[in-house]
């Protein structure tokens, strides 16, 4: 068996081949839900009513789905550009120190700030974090993914240093957790009395922000140049290491995006469980969605969904929510499969 | 005596080999015979299917009809190795090698079990040697490939294949890439392999190296085997005339008349990364008007010469002028901005971007015009327009601006990369072989276009490892050795032989 390339892929094709790879993940979920002795078909409807069989389970898989798209978005920009961030989480956790910092009076910083400028200065730090890897890359060719990924580590011991020390909320019972944002600093909801704030707004905003950059602007077409192939770019004149500094710029504000909206949308405060590993889980939704800022929203929902869904399912069928991870693990590997057979088929002989 | 090889067993035959790719046809009914000792051209354009007919042979891809017999027995279709197996050996146009491991690893790899673990390397390194002195294939086997020039790389992937026990070689376009002393040893080498029983395909557009080196010349057009000529019976323009199926001729420039000097270097080095020789303290003057050619054996600092004149690197000391001012702080872009058009050596690596499509490869080096971009948004409709328009202008042979370039042969690509640094009427240009591996319909083309753009006052250099095009097109021509440049010989005020001392690198001392 070999590969031949397909030299104009078809809609059918490149839709189909996905569309087969998730039924199939799906299948070894239920081959799994069988042998922990459960109804495969009642898991499976278990999970979907769990992540969409009410208003609640379904605003729950929207919030859940709101830090997911954001780093989703910052691992599929950075990824265009062969960038290879795997430090989103470092720079959300970045976001929402910068959103506690700005927003609340600790640290005896004039506080809060107004919303916007909240956001823009979670954005900033985000971005500012990502820019020392970029930089070590571009100056002494440092691999960025031992850099971005480490920091991540350095990112969460800093903050558990500030969450027992100066960040250390008074009223907090001795927790390891930050003040509570001021509520002018608070997210509002979308609809009162829904369970779903502007962050989720924000997010599908930015998806379609990021989508108008990579097709409509110089810079889309520059991240892309240099993604592809960076000799060309630079030979035909592209400034290959300040798209790359543009890129990571983008891309750590987009991921500071997430512990922001997680902050001040949803949990208020800051603690170190704030992300159960978004930034991880980011890369998971940008490869799902084949890099595309749209398809990031749908993947990052349908992941969001998976993990809600399993959470609830977990608790009436008695099935592991390890599930989810498997159900999302068989997904990807059969994704990256699929995406290689909308590009090549497979030939007998 | 040896009998002559009509007379010998036959090696290889592809018997009636056809191969569709959708409604068109790559291979139609293609047979070929090669005899113990041979050597078969396969001549043809670009696109003429020779290439498709060797990816079948090798089991890239499987031929729709047909069959193709090995030393007798028949070859599995569509099995990849197999013809490596039977002791077939192909040395393709785009080397293999990987540039980070030793000659001898790059030999090696893939020979070793893993488990050797080195044993009989030793052992491995002799057998090399000698298979490079047998054939005359001077090499160092613990270089990096990396540091090694093109006309060295291909010598590395001869022997590879030799170590292999191949017993016929496929040699796609070997002199594209070569000066005439190194194909003349190439040649040789190709004499001693005959010589020792092997066999030869070679794939080439150059019509005297198929007259110097073949027994028989096979002709493919548009896929079709459309003549099989002993070369001891034909002549270049019969073989021409086959290829192209029309009488061709090359490009004769009028005399040159010059103008004003457009760029100069004083005393100018530099030495970039990633090449063995870099310039040492060379003046050179490009007139408005003149085609320079620059002759000379790869890896002598041509490649840094061009990588400063498209903006790559800046000169190390020395002075660059573009006309009467100093040059700007050198970048690619201020060497767009001085109005130079940019041919690059690579079209794949550094020319194009593989997967953009033609409107984006065509609007690579403008894309920040304000027609095609305002205020950061960019302009497709007119990006597309330009590409049409590139497209018509330079004969660009393509499905539409949206094809992914990768999909156009070299050729086509090539006349894009052209259209796109003409377009402009830039006042100088680098041309950097820029008719390497093209079809002779190409060739022609993209001459007649450089003889046009200096007609109309352009100062070009060329740079180019044949000495025929040089000698053909150049108004001027100096010969680069090691680093430093010959004086400016007019034309027809210099033979081939005397270019040829100058670039093994005579007459410097007392010249400089």
């Amino acid at each position: 068996m070999r590969l031949e390339p397909v030299a104009n892929p078809t809609i059918a094709r490149s839709l189909g081949f996905p569309a087969v790879a998730l039924g199939l993940s799906v299948v070894v979920a239920s081959l799994l839900a069988l042998m922990a002795g459960a109804n495969p078909f009642a898991t499976l409807g278990l999970i979907l009513k769990g992540a969409a069989g009410s208003q609640f389970a379904l605003l729950e898989t929207l919030n859940r789905a709101t830090p997911l798209i954001f780093t989703g978005l910052a691992v599929a920009v950075a990824f265009r550009a062969k960038l290879w961030n795997i430090g989103a989480e470092a720079q959300l956790y970045m976001g929402a120190l910068v959103t506690v910092i700005f927003g609340t009076s600790a640290l005896g910083l004039p506080g809060p700030q107004p919303l916007l400028l909240v956001g823009l200065a979670a954005m900033l730090g985000g971005a500012l974090i990502l820019l020392g890897p970029v930089i070590l890359k571009t100056r002494f060719g440092v691999d960025e993914v031992v850099t971005t990924l480490l920091l991540n580590f350095i990112m969460l011991l800093f903050i558990s240093m500030l969450l027992d020390g100066p960040l250390k909320d008074p009223m907090g019972m001795g927790w390891p957790k930050s003040p509570r944002l001021d509520p002018d600093a608070r997210l509002p909801r979308i609809v009162e009395g829904l369970r779903l704030h502007w962050g989720f707004a924000l997010a599908l905003i930015c998806a379609v922000v990021v989508w108008v950059i990579e097709t409509r602007t110089t810079l889309g077409y520059e991240i892309r140049a240099v993604g592809q192939n960076p000799r060309a770019a630079r030979f035909a004149g592209i400034p290959v290491n300040v798209v790359l500094v543009k890129t990571a710029l983008l891309s750590g504000g987009l991921a500071a995006l997430a512990g922001f909206s997680e902050v001040a949308g949803l949990k208020g405060s800051l603690t170190l469980d704030l992300s159960p590993g978004f930034g991880y889980t980011g890369i998971i939704v940008a490869m799902l969605a084949l890099l595309h800022p749209i398809g990031v929203v749908v993947s990052a929902i349908f992941v969001a969904g998976v993990f809600v869904g399993a959470d609830s399912m977990s608790r009436a069928a008695g099935v592991p929510t390890y599930i989810a991870d498997i159900l999302l693990a068989t997904a990807l590997l059969f994704m990256v499969f699929a995406i290689l057979l909308t590009r090549f088929r497979i030939v007998r002989g | 005596m040896t009998p002559m090889p009509e007379a010998r067993e036959v090696v290889l035959r592809l018997d009636n080999i056809t191969k569709r790719f959708g409604r068109q046809t790559a291979n139609d009914a293609i047979s070929l015979s090669l005899r113990k000792g041979e050597v078969v051209a396969l001549l043809g354009e670009n696109g003429a299917g020779k290439t498709t007919l060797m990816n079948i042979l090798f089991g890239h891809y499987t031929a729709d009809e047909g069959s193709v017999e090995v030393f007798g027995s028949p070859l599995p279709s569509g099995a990849t190795g197999a013809a490596l197996e039977a002791g077939v050996g192909m040395v393709h146009q785009h080397f293999t090698l990987a540039g980070n491991l030793t000659v001898l690893d790059n030999i090696l790899l893939g020979t070793a079990s893993l488990w050797s673990l080195g044993r009989g390397r030793k052992a491995a390194e002799a057998r090399v040697r000698r298979l490079a002195e047998d054939f005359g294939l001077a090499v160092d086997t613990g270089a990096k490939v990396a540091r090694l020039s093109v006309g060295e790389r291909q010598r590395v992937e001869i022997l590879k294949a030799l170590y292999r026990d191949a017993r016929i070689l496929i040699l796609d376009e070997p002199t594209a890439v070569l000066t005439p002393q190194e194909s003349d040893a190439l040649f040789a080498t190709l004499r001693k392999a005959v010589d020792q029983g092997l066999s030869v395909i070679f794939i080439s557009h150059k019509l005297h190296e198929v007259m110097a080196i073949s027994n028989r010349v096979l002709v493919l057009r548009h896929g079709k085997l459309v003549g099989e000529r002993r070369t001891a019976e034909t002549s270049p323009q019969a073989l021409a005339e086959l290829m192209v199926g029309a009488e061709i001729a090359q490009p004769v420039p009028s005399e040159a008349t010059p103008g004003a000097t457009l760029l100069s270097l004083r005393g100018v080095s530099v030495h970039p990364p990633g090449h063995r020789t870099g310039l040492r303290g060379i003046d050179l003057d490009l007139r408005a008007g003149q085609i320079l050619g620059l002759a000379g054996v790869s890896g002598n600092g041509q490649g840094a010469l061009a990588e400063l004149l498209s903006g790559e690197v800046r000169p190390d000391s020395g002075e660059m002028r573009l006309g009467n001012e100093v040059a700007p702080p050198w970048t690619p872009r201020a060497a767009l901005a001085a109005d130079i058009g940019r041919i690059p050596e690579d079209r794949h690596s550094t020319g194009s971007i593989a997967d953009f499509s033609l409107t984006e490869n065509a609007i690579l080096e403008t894309y920040r015009d304000p027609e095609l971009s305002r205020a950061g948004w960019m302009r497709w409709s007119a990006a597309e327009a330009f590409a049409r328009q590139v497209i018509e202008r330079y004969d660009v042979r393509c499905p539409g601006p949206d094809t992914r370039i990768r999909l156009l042969s070299g050729g086509n690509m090539q006349k894009l990369i052209l259209g796109r640094a003409l377009e402009s009427e830039p006042r100088i240009i680098l041309a950097n072989q820029p008719v390497r591996g093209l079809d002779i319909g190409a060739v022609t083309y993209v001459q007649e276009r450089l003889i046009a753009a200096r007609d109309a006052g352009a100062a070009i250099l060329l740079i180019s490892e044949d000495l025929d095009e040089i000698l053909g097109l150049a108004d001027v021509i100096r010969v680069m050795s090691d680093g430093r440049l010959s004086p400016e010989f007019p034309r027809g005020s210099v033979t081939a032989q005397e270019l040829g001392r100058w670039m093994a690198g005579e007459g410097f001392d007392h010249a400089a």
